[in-house]
């Protein structure tokens, strides 16, 4: 069986490729650049499309559905009718699908499943990255706001950062927030 | 003022002609009714239908063929869907490379303005290019189920261009329309504004015509929400109805640089106010070398009764599917389709708000082709000599 990726993010297709290969289906390929795309899909002439939700060359693709000479292999449905199951799992997860007609309902559930999964894996996965690197930044702040009052009211370190805790603390804040302000504070005193 | 669920879920995409439910959320008109309304941007059409059906969207923004064909099944899984309020109608064009236009006007015989002209025109190009074995010329459009492709479609073939034997046509998202222009993977295409006037600015297509040249009235988008959505919430809907109402006559009597300035916001349309300011006022920029042209019902949002939603159109775009083969023709299916626009669920929410239709012409005034009858579609169908069968 033959599956094509639509994804502009390498990333994302990758772990999908990835878990689509661990199930067995090797023959995948991805099409991460969208000119001609309908072109590129008709000379892989897959059995399966998978394309994510934020890419607004979706609506392409629905022209597969068509009858006419543009449209070398009429696409059958986006999942079974029956199943809204699986339609509002996979749009809630970012992704869509479109099958050639006459595969089994069975094999393309798995499919499916598995790419419902994977987006949502690679969903988490971007959450954590933002979530570390705002950890980041606010460390990197914190440290530039400790600087800044060491060398204004010559204190050590660690009394710096006990200052700004404590107040903090008083003013029912993030010590993030204190170090943000001393460093508009200092901006402005300059 | 009691609505059952008071915060709503809108899909929408991009458009000046999502003008009514942009303004009905950011003047307060849909809180002064008790609704809480969370407008959501898309990127595609599809994404549009696919959450309207689950229940993603309580309502959208959306193409007034996908509510029919929803509703009947057609290309994709069957959700009956319901037409309340027509947010708009006419407003797109129909625009040509600079090459293809230099060859039309090498074979035109007649007025440039008028449609049947350059359509005989085109099929002249298009003899020619066959006879030289050149490759068919391609065309844009942005969805199977819309009124760009039944525009382009309706149009080519009144000149003898079959649309699906003699040229290709694509479907293409709006905002790559112009850039496959330039790059010539498109000879042509119909779209919406502001697509039209950003090619004819930089140089890269001629506006052949507005489609209210082709069509004097045509549904163009619709207030879409699912037929059980209606049924279960129509305090909700009739209070909906009114804020809409009320954004459209503002659109209308407000002036009209403040409409503008609202609608290019970058989570509305997006785009250059100046842009929206003329495709409001239907003065659009034809040529690159400046040329313009006027008209003041190139895009119909409260005038003229467009508001409200005419079970004739839904039968015409019907027509359409059936024409093109996206769809069988049956009475049955004709009578789904008209009752998918939903005039009396706008008079009950409005009653006798809508401004009246002009006295003159059928229901569609079309350029060329049999007067639109939706008693006998079987007789209309069969008058067009080019037609899927």
């Amino acid at each position: 069986m033959k599956i094509v990726i639509v994804d502009e993010s390498p990333v994302r297709a990758a772990i999908l490729e990835d878990g689509l290969r661990e199930a067995g289906f090797t023959n995948v390929e991805r099409i991460g650049e969208m000119r001609s795309l309908l072109a590129r899909i008709y000379a892989i002439d897959p059995d399966v499309i998978l394309i994510d939700l934020a890419n607004p060359s979706r609506d392409i693709l629905e022209q597969m559905f068509q009858v006419s000479r543009a449209v070398r292999r009429p696409v059958a449905m986006f999942v079974d009718q029956s199943d809204t199951a699986s339609i509002q799992a996979s749009v809630d997860a970012g992704v869509s699908a479109y099958i050639v007609d006459g595969l089994k309902k069975e094999r393309i559930k798995s499919i499916l499943d598995l790419c419902i999964s994977r987006f949502h894996a690679f969903s988490h996965l971007q959450d954590e990255l933002a979530r570390a690197k705002s950890e980041i930044e606010e460390r990197k702040t914190i440290d530039r706001a400790k600087g800044l009052l060491m060398k204004a009211k010559n204190l050590s370190e660690e009394d710096a950062y006990r200052l700004m805790r404590s107040t903090a603390m008083r003013e029912k804040k993030k010590i993030f927030e204190i170090a943000q302000a001393i460093i508009t504070a200092s901006e402005l005193f300059k | 003022m009691t609505a059952e669920r008071e915060t709503l879920r809108i899909g929408f995409i991009p458009l000046a002609d999502a003008a009514s439910l942009f303004v009905a959320v950011d003047k307060g008109f849909a809180a002064e009714e008790g609704l809480d309304v969370e407008l959501v941007q898309e990127v595609s059409w599809s994404n549009v239908r696919d959450k309207l059906n689950i229940g993603m969207f309580d309502a959208a923004h959306l193409l007034a063929p996908i509510a029919v064909a929803s509703s009947l099944g057609v290309g994709h899984v069957k959700t009956p869907i319901v037409a309340p309020y027509n947010l708009a109608m006419n407003g797109n064009a129909i625009t040509v490379s600079p090459s293809l236009h230099e060859a039309m006007a090498a074979h035109l015989e007649g007025d440039a303005l008028d449609p049947l002209a350059t359509a005989r025109a085109l099929a002249r190009v298009v003899a020619d290019r066959k006879a030289k074995q050149a490759e068919p010329l391609t065309f844009g459009m942005t969805f199977p189920f819309s009124g760009h492709n039944y525009q382009l479609r309706y149009w080519m073939a009144a000149g003898g261009v079959d649309p699906d034997e003699d040229v290709r046509l694509v479907v293409l998202p709006p905002p790559y329309m112009v850039g496959s222009l330039a790059q010539g993977h498109v000879d042509g295409f119909c779209v919406g504004a502001p697509w039209n006037s950003v090619a004819v600015d930089l140089g890269v297509g001629h506006i052949l015509h507005f489609s209210v040249e082709l069509f004097s009235r045509c549904a163009e988008k619709s207030l879409a929400m699912r037929e059980r959505f209606a049924l279960e919430h129509p305090n909700v809907v009739a209070a909906l109805l009114r804020a809409l109402h009320r954004a459209a006559r503002f659109v209308a009597e407000a002036d009209p640089n403040e409409v503008a300035a609202l609608l290019a916001r970058p989570d509305r349309v997006g785009v250059d106010a100046e842009v929206i300011l003329r495709t409001l006022q239907g003065r659009l920029k034809v040529t690159p070398n400046g040329g313009t042209r006027e008209n003041a019902r190139y895009l119909l949002l409260g005038q003229e009764g467009a508001e409200r939603p005419d079970p004739t159109q839904a039968a015409w775009l019907y027509a359409q599917m059936a024409r093109w083969g996206q769809a069988p023709f049956s009475p049955v299916l004709l009578d789904a389709a008209k009752a998918v626009f939903r005039a009396d669920l706008f008079d009950a929410a409005l009653p006798g708000s809508a401004a009246p239709p002009p006295p003159s012409g059928d229901a569609i005034s079309a350029f060329s082709g049999p007067v639109f009858d939706d008693r006998d579609i079987a007789a209309y169908l069969s008058a067009f000599p080019i037609r899927r069968k």
